[in-house]
């Protein structure tokens, strides 16, 4: 056993026993992060925060909520609104919390894609992050069959129909997920389970992946700059702070953060308070009624792009479409062969591609919740899903003769 | 700072186009877009959307006697007594007679457009423009049998007269729903079944059974059979009807269902402004209890984090501050 002897202070006590000024070091003081960011740097940490947030409200509300067919939908709606102290609260920042949580995925991700951070070395940051898109989504729709209402009850069908592969028609699968014929009681249960206990269980482990994936290639930095971290922290230790490339996580790149934070809070919380309508679908204000399809059935807006990219093409061609956008923007390190990490704006087609994309993604939202029956809108639609696919058949092909820098 | 300026600008451009696309323009384009038609009863709207010329002339001829009826001057006096007819379906405790509870018409004055209730009382089943409904004829109504017993123009123009003064006064969005809606719709968040307020009932300490909650349940459960089968359907439970449905379709709903709800079994019920006014206020009661403790907490929330975000700033210009 390691030498123990009476410590000084509690510090010192729990330094002999579990290292932690080591820990401190590693962690906060001597993790060294580049200088030269921007706010967008800080999503990382607003999203982890969201996470928080999201786990911390979902507690809250777990010692009300009812997860019974018959009870479900007036244990949200009645229960926790009315007669559970600020039960509202905890409803519409959960609420609220699920859909920024999105958003700012999108922005770190988009951010990640526009400085090139999934390259060479930093792959598995992007696999990581993918993998946390992945599960987050697996969580939003697993959260939301819970209200049992309209339209948890039919996306909730509309789904578990997609695991039937078109063709295949393997309802027994679809019956398998669903532990039923239609959605019900061991349906509901199983999403319950997935929400409340498995998928946070993985998102937490996947939290802790991706960070770890950072430590040995880096953060990346606003000029996709490649430097020398130990030198670099050579020079911050030793006062020269104004010459030194990085700053150690804590405090002064979390200062940054929380003023971040801060900035996004005041958004979340006027959401929660005012303008909460757009989180809470009015459709699902409407108890689950198998024997009434709702005129419209859309997913939240953050599964709309994809939901747009099956809608343009017949049925198998349209699940296999589905199916690969899911898992698209895995390969996005393998598919830009260009060795340049830069910020789009520097690399020339890049640029046009990576504006193309977003405007791409953001078309296919729109015409996602839009109904299909309008020719125009259709017609924008599955252009838009024609393009999505091009961009990413002509990404290796212009990385490939893109310029070294 | 400016470069970081420049890039908030264009994440919060995108994420605005973003909310723009998938909620205002989104939803804009899902439902058709109903005008509602200021409460006026006039028949214009139910004139417009007749197919059958027959019909469209029958509607025409029938809001053209409304009109008259209306110019009448009512006696109040004698419309007292006419009233006495019908009193006898209208009466606390009445019981379902042909599908559905005659209603209280204690606040009836206040609550109902004048030439509406002239319409009803003329031809129920016309004025509530659910005509469709009896092909054997507007008088196989459940209130139809009232042509026997009040058809001259005068005897309606009085009993219009006599609800509009003394079924007047004060009346409170609860009272409003139960006698405009409540006889169909339940508001179980309310605590409202078709028969009204849900009692206080108590279950026996020794077998842990609430009997007259029991007998209660059972005495709704038959109602809503009798209404279920009038109707076509149960009526839906109103209780946060109004945030599955937004405030302007109920509105407009409530003022003619056939406009958003083609054939809808559902009969206009005339609310004049102050009745729409007071059953929506209702709905918003048990549909958004949060309201009042949302604009409470509000601001002192938000000013927290406006207050936080000003410390965090300066806090982090203090550790910035040389490192450049």
């Amino acid at each position: 056993m390691a030498r123990i002897e009476n410590a000084k202070s509690i510090g010192e006590w729990l330094d002999q026993r579990i290292a932690i000024e080591t820990l401190k070091k590693v962690m906060q003081t001597e993790y060294w992060i580049p200088k030269n960011i921007n706010f967008l740097w800080a999503m990382g940490m607003v999203l982890a925060a969201t996470f928080g947030i999201l786990l911390v409200s979902g507690i809250f509300l777990l010692m009300y909520y009812n997860p019974s067919v018959d009870l479900a939908f007036d244990s949200v709606n009645y229960t926790i609104m009315t007669e559970v102290g600020y039960g509202w609260l905890w409803r519409h920042i959960h609420g609220v919390g699920a859909s920024l949580v999105f958003l700012i995925i999108y922005i770190h991700m988009f951010t990640g894609i526009y400085y090139g951070s999934y390259k060479k070395g930093r792959e598995l940051i992007w696999l990581s992050g993918m993998l946390l898109f992945v599960l987050f989504s697996a969580e939003a729709f697993s959260g939301y069959m819970l209200p049992w209402g309209q339209m948890s009850y039919w996306a909730g069908m509309v789904i578990t129909n997609l695991f039937s592969g078109g063709s295949l028609e393997a309802y027994g699968l679809v019956e398998w997920i669903r532990g039923d014929y239609v959605p019900g009681q061991a349906f509901l249960t199983r999403f319950f389970m997935l929400h409340v206990l498995l998928m946070p269980l993985m998102i937490i482990g996947a939290i802790v992946f991706h960070f770890g994936t950072l430590r040995i290639p880096h953060v990346n930095n606003q000029d996709g700059e490649d430097f020398d971290y130990a030198e670099a922290a050579e020079l911050y230790k030793a006062g020269r702070v104004k010459e030194s490339k990085v700053i150690p996580f804590s405090p002064v790149f979390l200062s940054k953060d929380v003023f971040v934070m801060g900035v996004y809070f005041i958004l979340f919380f006027f959401l929660v308070f005012y303008k909460f309508e757009f989180a809470m679908d009015p459709v699902n204000f409407d108890p689950a009624n198998g024997l009434s399809t709702p005129a419209h059935i859309y997913p939240e807006w953050y599964f709309l792009w994809s939901y747009e990219i099956l809608r343009p093409f017949s049925k198998d061609i349209g699940l296999i479409a589905f199916a690969i956008a899911q898992v698209i923007f895995f390969t996005l390190p393998f598919l830009d062969r260009s060795p340049n990490v830069a910020p789009a704006n520097r690399r020339g087609l890049f640029n046009v591609w990576f504006w193309l994309l977003l405007v791409d993604v953001l078309l296919l939202t729109f015409m996602g919740k839009l109904p299909p029956t309008d020719a125009t809108f259709a017609s924008i639609g599955a252009f838009s899903a024609y393009l999505f696919f091009a961009l990413w058949i002509v990404l290796p092909i212009i990385t490939k003769f893109e310029k070294k820098l | 700072m400016n470069k970081e300026l420049k890039i908030f600008a264009v994440v919060a451009a995108f994420t605005l186009a973003l909310y723009y696309g998938v909620e205002p323009y989104a939803h804009s384009q899902m439902h058709k877009h109903v005008e509602g038609h200021g409460l006026v009863y006039d028949g214009k709207a139910d004139i417009e959307a007749a197919k059958d010329e027959k019909v469209k002339a029958k509607k025409e001829a029938f809001w053209a006697d409304v009109k008259k009826i209306s110019e009448l001057k009512g006696d109040a006096v004698a419309g007292e007594a006419t009233f006495g007819m019908c009193a006898g379906c209208h009466m606390d405790g009445a019981a379902n007679m042909g599908g559905v509870t005659p209603p209280s018409l204690d606040h009836a004055g206040v609550l109902y457009d004048k030439n509406y209730l002239i319409a009803l009382i003329k031809d129920p089943a016309m004025a509530s423009n659910v005509d469709h409904k009896y092909p054997n004829g507007t008088m196989t109504h459940p209130m139809g049998s009232i042509s026997s017993m009040v058809s001259a123009p005068q005897d309606i123009a009085n009993v219009v007269a006599y609800l509009k003064e003394k079924k007047a006064g004060h009346v409170t969005p609860r009272e409003a729903f139960k006698e405009a809606c409540g006889r169909c719709h339940a508001n179980r968040y309310g605590k409202l079944t078709q028969l009204g307020e849900l009692p206080k009932t108590k279950s026996n300490i020794a077998t842990g059974k609430d009997i007259d909650r029991m007998k209660y349940d059972q005495k709704v459960a038959e109602e809503q059979a009798a209404v279920a089968a009038y109707m076509g359907k149960l009526p839906p439970d109103l209780s946060i009807m109004i945030r599955a449905r937004g405030e302007h379709f109920m509105h407009t709903f409530i003022e003619n269902p056939q406009s958003q709800l083609a054939g809808t079994a559902m009969p206009r019920v005339g609310l004049n402004h102050e009745g729409m006014e007071k059953v929506m206020e209702f709905l918003e009661e048990t549909g958004d209890p949060s309201a009042p403790a949302r604009a409470m907490a509000g601001p002192w929330v938000i000013g927290f984090f406006i207050i936080f975000t000003i410390l965090a700033y300066l806090w982090k210009s203090s550790l910035w501050r040389d490192l450049h």
